[in-house]
């Protein structure tokens, strides 16, 4: 195994973050910050409580995965397509790295930067709502699959897209309505009952319920479930990863 | 795996036909030795670069096969390209990374331990020690071509490809590559450098390549090319000027200059009589007088001309 080349990959990945230290944490910490004080603080305050948890608290997990998916989808579909962009994808392409060491290089810093985000909004949360952990393994074992799987997902798109619009339809267009509609601000037990058969269609959703299990041992679906889904999930997408290296898909011709 | 007379690098029977049907490689066959430098020449769409980029793994065969140090560069990748440097045509860098970083990055994703001592002997042979802090945006282009060559050489490669190493850029940094070049030879590297600039191939390499519409059409020893294709002119300065060629020299084919003060002949060096000796006989004859001669030998740049306007050639061959 390119022991070296997987962490000159991943150093890279890290540098360029620390370059963007704004953008990549404070933004993301600003913008939940406010989510606490407008749910939270100014309509929370007029929510009763759900399921025995008050608002701002309940809406805690679904905040830190809404970073967690839209974060780990950016880190890893930007950190892959801008060497495509600038031409720089010719130095990892002719290095003898293989699939694995390239994905464990790209999308292995992706999910530590989203990481590092969903600790820290975490520790953010903590000063705005009492927060429990009931199942802390539990938790852990989300928060690092959910980082690895998405950031797995952003790698694809990263690969799929040529032009910065389809870099920013995916997550967009389709990530973001899903984060939205998966449960993040609500139980779907608030829902009339078609809405929740429809909300059972996706996939978001089995990730906040498992999550949001972790700290309060509410869910809306088994979290047993909920860790299959996300294994599949990750599944899935090595399955196209390791399809793409195979085929040359987008990176060779 | 292999012994110092094997070709460190093979190249058989490879084809490249791309998705959109345009076939840019037709059966390709060269061995290069190691150490030495080969120029690959060849009009822009010639197949240099997909040449290149099959061998350093960025481009799929469609067949062939290409060894380097005896070894398969799909079944063996990691060897292959861990002996292989490769500089782009494209001046393709991180603009906001340092030189030191982007150095190191390129070292350790071929596989080699930090060496700060290596980094900063490719940096100072190359004049970029007191820039390795730098930004790469802040560097001149002649810089980051070298910064390019720098990040090629920093896991020590065995074999380097400089792919149009001196397109765009000026005549002083021309020299400072060919040096460059030279001094990479001198260490033991082989070298093979695709350009259009004739004159890069004929000051640099030890053996030419000449590619043309996928084709290897001829490869041969840079002197023996000139020996064998370059054609040879006499040229006589007049005494008095010549209104016409006499009959009596017809058979010599000469020309005469616009302003009959110049005789030239064009002679082919391989040939058993060249008729030199004859034309200066008959000359006297004809009372023609000269006061001064003059010998021209054609530049590889016109032999190139010739070979891709008259491809395919007879001549030479792939090897």
């Amino acid at each position: 195994m390119n022991l070296h080349g997987v962490l000159a990959i991943y150093k890279f990945e890290m540098a360029r973050t620390s370059r963007t230290l704004v953008q990549s944490i404070v933004a993301p910490v600003i913008t939940t910050s406010l989510y606490f004080i407008v749910f939270g603080a100014a309509i929370g305050s007029r929510i009763q409580q759900v399921e025995g948890v008050s608002y701002g608290a309940f809406i805690v997990p679904g905040l830190i995965m809404l970073n967690l998916l839209t974060h780990s989808i950016s880190n890893a579909s930007f950190g892959i397509y801008f060497p495509k962009f600038v031409g720089t994808i010719y130095e990892v392409l002719s290095a003898p790295v293989s699939t694995m060491e390239v994905v464990l290089g790209y999308v292995g810093s992706a999910a530590t930067k989203s990481l590092i985000l969903g600790i820290i909004i975490l520790f953010t949360a903590a000063f705005f709502v009492d927060l429990q952990i009931a199942h802390p393994f539990v938790m852990l074992f989300f928060l690092v699959s959910t980082a690895a799987s998405f950031s797995l997902l952003g790698f694809i798109i990263g690969i799929w897209a040529d032009n910065f619009e389809k870099l920013s339809v995916v997550p967009m267009l389709l990530v973001t309505p899903l984060i939205f509609l998966g449960g993040s601000f609500y139980s779907i037990d608030m829902l009339p009952p078609l809405w929740q058969t429809i909300s059972l269609f996706n996939p978001v959703l089995y990730l906040v319920s498992g999550f949001r299990w972790s700290f309060y041992e509410i869910a809306d679906v088994n979290v047993g479930v909920s860790m299959l889904c996300i294994i599949l999930f990750m599944a899935a997408c090595l399955s196209v990863v390791f399809w793409i290296f195979k085929t040359g898909y987008k990176l060779r011709t | 795996m292999t012994n110092s007379e094997d070709p460190i690098l093979s190249i058989q029977n490879l084809h490249k036909t791309y998705s959109d049907g345009f076939e840019a490689l037709k059966d390709i066959n060269l061995d290069i030795s190691k150490g030495e430098i080969i120029a690959l020449l060849g009009p822009n769409g010639a197949g240099k670069t997909t040449l290149i980029s099959i061998i350093c793994g960025i481009v799929r065969p469609t067949s062939g096969k290409v060894t380097v140090c005896g070894y398969d560069i799909i079944r063996d990748f990691r060897k292959t390209r861990s002996i292989i440097g490769l500089v782009p045509q494209e001046l393709t860098t991180d603009s906001f990374e340092t030189v030191w970083s982007t150095i190191t990055f390129s070292r350790g994703l071929y596989g080699k331990p930090p060496n700060t001592q290596h980094i900063e002997k490719v940096l100072r042979e190359l004049s970029l020690w007191d820039r390795k802090d730098s930004m790469i945006m802040t560097l001149s282009g002649g810089m980051k071509r070298r910064l390019m060559i720098a990040k090629a050489l920093s896991h020590e490669p065995e074999v380097l490809f400089l792919d149009e190493p001196t397109a765009g850029v000026d005549v002083s940094l021309r020299q400072d590559m060919w040096e460059i070049v030279s001094e990479l030879k001198q260490s033991g590297v082989t070298i093979i450098l695709t350009t259009h600039y004739i004159d890069e191939a004929e000051e640099i390499a030890d053996r030419v390549g000449i590619i043309n519409d996928g084709e290897l059409i001829l490869v041969e020893e840079k002197h023996t090319l000139m020996r064998k294709l370059g054609k040879k002119q006499l040229i006589l300065e007049l005494s008095q000027p010549l209104a016409l060629i006499p009959g009596s020299l017809a058979s010599f084919e000469l020309e005469l200059s616009a302003d009959g003060n110049q005789l030239v002949y064009t002679f082919d060096t391989q040939a058993e009589r060249t008729g030199i000796t004859s034309l200066l006989d008959d000359l006297k004859e004809s009372g023609i007088a000269f006061r001064d001669l003059d010998t021209t030998q054609s530049t590889l740049e016109e032999i190139f001309v010739n070979l891709v306007s008259d491809a395919p050639v007879g001549q030479g061959g792939p090897q």
